[in-house]
């Protein structure tokens, strides 16, 4: 049992699938039995702006937001939206550019968030079955097989 | 009962749900808008109204028949409703009737950011505060129960944190036994004439003075042991930001915000070294404490613009009054490529229009690169204040105010501003656009009177715009999609802004993301 607190926050513009890999991702470590806490700002969030999410997992979370200097994992679904975020990270940082993606291998540029959550996931504690299990929950059926092939990409591009 | 992840506002509309609500109304705005699509979508019985006032009339009729009820909005739409509010208050209920407002400290998506709790200490009413999820849940069945108890309309506050951040909730079983609905006549509490107002007040007092009592004792207020050194008075999810902040403090955490727990906040503050209160927005509890002769610290006065964090409450821990780090600005919202309003704030601005505008998608259009807006206040202020500039500006500048309002907000506050228009005639006339996307497309393209569809997406009547403003005697009426129609649109309006007479021009096209969405299609342009 630890107390860490383990932050990810995913940026990118309205529109580019931000607050449904922010699902995907606190939903499934909630079903690992962990305290799970998400943040997100809706309203604006489809009308093509900046925007971010916050999801914090541990033994137990107070506040849902990542406080200033803690990000474990900073998700860009765009690279020019890293400044935003940078006075917020800290030198442990983990950041995860959608660069790390051979974006020509990706067969729908949508599942880009798919991707990126693929990578991510080689750095977090739970099964690839977990992952898929929640993805398939949250996206309609004809959607899964394009976005399990951009999950599975992502994890092939971890650590290139 | 399993334990389930869920957003602030799902778990207010399961907390409904298993305290037995008989209806929901209410008007969609953020943060508060998934409240009653959940409910719906979970079973329960939910109508958008066409505003506020109207949802909480119809939520208090609800509770006049002996069962529960409730009304959602954010915190500018209880300006609407707070007139149903502050003589509800007096004549109570029969059933329940719960007003769920959702406030939005830093004004992720609103015109300005005040304090709901004011209005619990300005009409008289209890009010609920809660921190996470698991507190949504659990405040939201406890409104209903304080509302039934004491028969006492009950104000719900959330926040943006809390409405849209996820957080585990474990259930409980929904209610049993509950009432069906039965009118009882009972003329002296239902009919607020001053004759049965003046008792009424007394009872509101007296009811308060029980509910007080029973907050010090039963209320839903929380203390953490900690430190002797550092106590931290608090509430809602400043509550969260404040046990990172100040991991060895003790806590008092007030869950009923009004009447305060304030026997027990005194002595809790008493007890130790230094007390220190936390909250967002106003310095509510702050004043209220120190009123009653409570030794306390609170925020400095830059704490209570935008919303608290852990670092800022850190800040405030820390007596830190340096100025804050500017976080730099991100790419801002624009209107959609493709959105059909971007044609009608590009011909106003091309004919140098003075633009009173109003609240929707398209008072983004006052933003750069069209910057076509001139002045955007509160819902419906379109008419009102282009009126009012046509009455007293020189005829060159008059003869050019446009009003422009959207189909949603029209019916929610436009239909009193058309009566004046056509009643107190500017010297000049005066124009309004009504923007008819067939949505509410800002809040995340709900139904409303002028869509012909209900909240559950059922088919009902639909407002006929032609024909309500043709009733109301305005003699220049048209009708364009300003996609397949820009040069007669244009014409039309070149023409009117000449004509100094009174003019509508309906501009229909569907919201972009509401066709993609539901595949709602172009309406028919004819008036």
């Amino acid at each position: 049992m630890t107390d860490k607190v383990t932050s990810i926050k995913i940026a990118g513009l309205g529109g580019m699938g931000v607050l449904t890999s922010t699902q995907i991702l606190a939903e499934v470590f909630f079903r690992q039995g962990l305290d799970v806490k998400k943040a997100e700002v809706h309203g604006m969030s489809q009308r093509g702006g900046s925007i971010c999410s916050d999801v914090r997992i541990g033994q137990k979370v107070f506040s849902p937001m990542i406080p200033a200097g803690t990000i474990g994992y900073l998700i860009l679904f765009q690279d020019d939206q890293f400044p935003l975020y940078e006075a917020d990270c800290s030198p442990q940082t983990v950041i995860i550019r959608p660069s790390a993606i051979d974006a020509e291998k990706l067969e729908n540029k949508k599942t880009l968030n798919m991707a990126m959550l693929g990578l991510l996931s080689r750095h977090l504690d739970a099964p690839t079955e977990a992952w898929l299990e929640v993805i398939h929950e949250v996206l309609p059926e004809k959607l899964h097989q394009v976005n399990d092939a951009a999950f599975e990409l992502g994890r092939q591009s971890a650590g290139e | 009962m399993e334990r389930k992840f869920l957003m602030g506002n799902e778990a207010v509309a399961l907390g409904a749900l298993h305290a037995g609500a008989a209806r929901g109304a209410g008007y969609p705005g953020t943060p508060s808008s998934e409240i009653l699509d959940v409910f719906n979508k979970l079973g329960g019985s939910a109508e958008w109204s066409p505003n506020e006032k109207v949802a909480a009339e119809v939520a208090l009729g609800v509770s006049f028949a002996g069962v529960r009820a409730f009304t959602t909005m954010k915190h500018v739409g209880l300006n609407v409703a707070s007139d149903v509010l502050f003589t509800a208050a007096y004549s109570g209920v029969d059933g329940a009737l719960v007003f769920i407002v959702a406030d939005d400290p830093g004004l992720a998506s609103s015109q300005n950011e005040q304090d709901t709790r004011r209005y619990a200490v300005a009409a008289g009413v209890p009010l609920l505060e809660p921190s996470d999820s698991q507190e949504a849940y659990e405040f939201t069945r406890l409104a209903f129960e304080v509302s039934e108890r004491w028969k006492i309309p009950v104000i719900l506050k959330l926040t943006t944190r809390v409405c849209h951040s996820g957080t585990i909730v474990t259930p409980r079983p929904a209610d049993t036994g509950l009432a069906t609905a039965h009118f009882e006549r009972n003329i002296p509490y239902h009919v607020m004439v001053p004759g049965h107002a003046r008792p009424a007040h007394r009872r509101l007092r007296q009811k308060l003075a029980e509910i007080a009592e029973w907050n010090e004792t039963e209320g839903p207020n929380q203390k953490v042991e900690g430190s002797e050194e550092l106590g931290i008075l608090v509430s809602g999810v400043a509550y969260q930001h404040a046990r990172e902040a100040g991991p060895d403090a003790s806590f008092f955490k007030a869950g009923m915000s009004y009447p305060l727990p304030m026997r027990s906040m005194l002595e809790f503050a008493a007890s130790v070294k230094r007390a220190v209160v936390i909250e967002e927005n106003d310095p509510y509890m702050a004043d209220a404490l120190r009123a009653a002769g409570g030794i306390i610290e609170s925020a400095p006065e830059m704490y209570r613009f935008g919303e608290l964090d852990v670092g800022r409450v850190k800040r405030i821990l820390a007596h830190d009054t340096s100025p804050e780090a500017v976080p730099p600005r991100g790419k801002p919202p624009q209107l959609c490529a493709g959105c059909p309003h971007t044609i009608t704030f590009e011909l106003l601005k091309k004919h140098n229009c003075i633009v009173a505008g109003d609240i929707g998608c398209y008072t983004l259009a006052a933003l750069l690169p069209l910057a076509a807006m001139d002045t955007q206040i509160c819902m419906g202020a379109s008419l009102g204040v282009g009126i009012g500039l046509r009455h007293v500006l020189p005829r060159d500048e008059a003869k050019r105010v446009v009003s422009v309002i959207g189909d949603s907000t029209f019916v929610h506050s436009g239909l009193t501003g058309l009566a004046e228009m056509t009643y107190n005639v500017p010297p000049t006339g005066h124009v309004l656009l009504i923007l008819d996307n067939s949505t509410t497309a800002m809040t995340g393209q709900q139904e409303h009177p002028g869509t012909g569809r209900l909240l559950d997406q059922s088919p009902t009547n639909r407002l006929d715009y032609e024909k309500v403003v043709r009733a109301m005697n305005v003699p220049n009426v048209g009708t364009f999609d300003p996609i397949k129609q820009p040069a007669e649109f244009e014409a039309a309006l070149v023409e009117a802004l000449e004509k100094e007479e009174l003019t509508v021009l309906i501009v229909r096209r569907p919201c972009i993301l509401a066709v993609a969405r539901k595949g709602v299609k172009p309406a028919s342009t004819q008036g």
